[in-house]
């Protein structure tokens, strides 16, 4: 079953909705023991990267997220659920799951944060993520920090440009996909991503 | 590249949708759920229902709407209208919403805006601020749906809600709201120049070269509207077509 993980702050009734009209079950969990039953992990994130990563930490499971993902189970973040997959965040001091190396950076300052609406995903490559999906899809984003494409690197799945900025908006690393956007409020486009992770 | 967008606004009372609605081929026009829905199919970037139940202990009625609203429509929803603190926003939240905003409540404990976005985000965070002009280039805050004229000033206000933490800006022209006549694009425009955050211009959106004027020279980052979605004057998408025409990036449905 795909566990969604609840580490208090996120709203997760969207992400919820969503699965359960794509006819997902789910799992709702906030502890380790939960994490280590998923067959698949859904991190969704909204608000504070410092709180979520103390969060992740009060709960203890920052060593059960990094060994499930490590070990192959099929893991989605969402949003700040895919900017704690990297080490550092311009947002806050705390240390995140570093997943992968780099550092997740904030719109420079003469830009309007945080990005809000819908923009248009540049897909790289074929990723399995982003199957079934136009060339160019729209979906929603709220978000105010992001990855650099540099950072991403090889395994962005889709790049989005914001005010001169080109960013990470999906990632697809073996088990592991994340993005920036949020496709529980994504119409369509935003199932469709959902029911390729459940396939995946 | 990031569009502009339209955004239709349902004000709910005791759970129906007030204001004239003229649908053909809704079961009940004045259901919220049934009418975001078809907003939503005809092409609503997101949609914002705005509270005006009088009495606090109907509010179990909202939360109710907005779950229904989420289970079946996946895009940003925005509820405002009597959110006095965490606690009420955290039930709107939570039922399903994305976004809150408020209005008197700021005005009067400007505070609030940071505990919200300490709390849920900044992305989260709406502040709905309701103005009048009183002079050239100068508008006054309103408060307590438009009765209350707080005299402060609104480019002021706006500066002082981004700094305390709004994400988002739902301007209003009281001189312009009703009249279909066209956005206040002066006032839209002094507050997007004042602030960092995007703004929804609201108020007077009768004809699509309204919304044309208040996204470029207005320098708004989306519209919103109530009677022209409601009496089916024009669709979001059939509006985001003729916007497209004028060049402006929007998203539309795909056939």
């Amino acid at each position: 079953m795909i566990a969604i993980f609840d580490y208090g702050a996120g709203n997760l009734r969207s992400v919820e909705n969503a699965l359960a009209a794509c006819g997902e079950p789910f799992a709702i969990v906030n502890d380790s023991d939960g994490l280590r039953k998923a067959d698949k992990i859904i991190l969704p994130g909204v608000g504070h990267y410092g709180q979520m990563l103390r969060s992740l930490d009060v709960l203890g499971v920052r060593g059960t997220l990094r060994e499930r993902i490590a070990s192959g189970t099929p893991f989605l973040g969402i949003c700040l659920g895919f900017q704690a997959l990297f080490e550092t965040s311009e947002e806050a001091p705390e240390r995140g799951l570093a997943v992968f190396p780099g550092r997740v950076t904030r719109f420079p300052a003469d830009t309007r944060v945080p990005q809000m609406g819908w923009n248009s995903l540049q897909k790289q490559g074929r990723p399995r993520l982003l199957d079934a999906l136009a060339e160019e899809p729209y979906v929603y984003f709220a978000n105010s920090y992001y990855v650099p494409r540099e950072t991403a690197g090889r395994r962005a799945a889709a790049l989005c440009s914001y005010s001169g900025t080109s960013f990470c908006a999906a990632l697809e690393d073996d088990n592991v996909f994340a993005v920036q956007f949020h496709p529980e409020k994504s119409g369509p486009v935003g199932q469709q991503i959902l029911r390729n992770f459940i396939v995946c | 590249m990031l569009t502009k967008r339209i955004i239709p606004c349902l004000d709910v009372k005791a759970g129906r949708v007030v204001k004239g609605v003229n649908f053909v081929g809704l079961r009940d026009a004045g259901d919220p759920v049934e009418l975001s829905d078809r907003y939503n199919r005809d092409g609503a970037d997101e949609l914002v229902f705005l509270d005006i139940t009088a009495s606090s202990d109907r509010r179990e009625i909202m939360i109710d709407v907005v779950e229904r609203t989420a289970r079946k429509i996946f895009i940003p929803l925005t509820v405002g209208g009597g959110i006095r603190g965490v606690p009420d926003a955290r039930k709107i939240l939570t039922a399903g919403a994305d976004k809150v905003s408020v209005n008197t409540a700021a005005v009067e404990r400007p505070a609030l805006l940071t505990e919200l976005s300490n709390e849920f985000g900044a992305q989260a965070t709406v502040i709905a601020l309701d103005a009048r002009r009183s002079g050239p280039s100068r508008w006054n805050v309103f408060t307590y749906g438009g009765r209350r004229d707080t005299g402060i000033d609104a480019v002021q206000w706006a500066e002082e809600a981004e700094a305390r933490g709004a994400g988002e800006i739902l301007l209003t022209s009281m001189d312009s709201d009703g009249t279909q006549r066209g956005f206040d694009c002066n006032l839209t425009r002094a507050v997007s120049e004042a602030t960092k955050i995007p703004i929804i211009a609201s108020g007077g959106g009768g004809d699509p070269r309204d919304f044309v004027e208040v996204l470029t020279q207005g320098r708004a980052d989306a519209g919103l509207a109530a009677s022209i979605f409601h009496y089916g004057t024009y669709t979001s998408n059939g509006l985001k077509r003729i916007l497209a025409a004028e060049g402006i990036p929007v998203r539309l449905l795909e056939d």
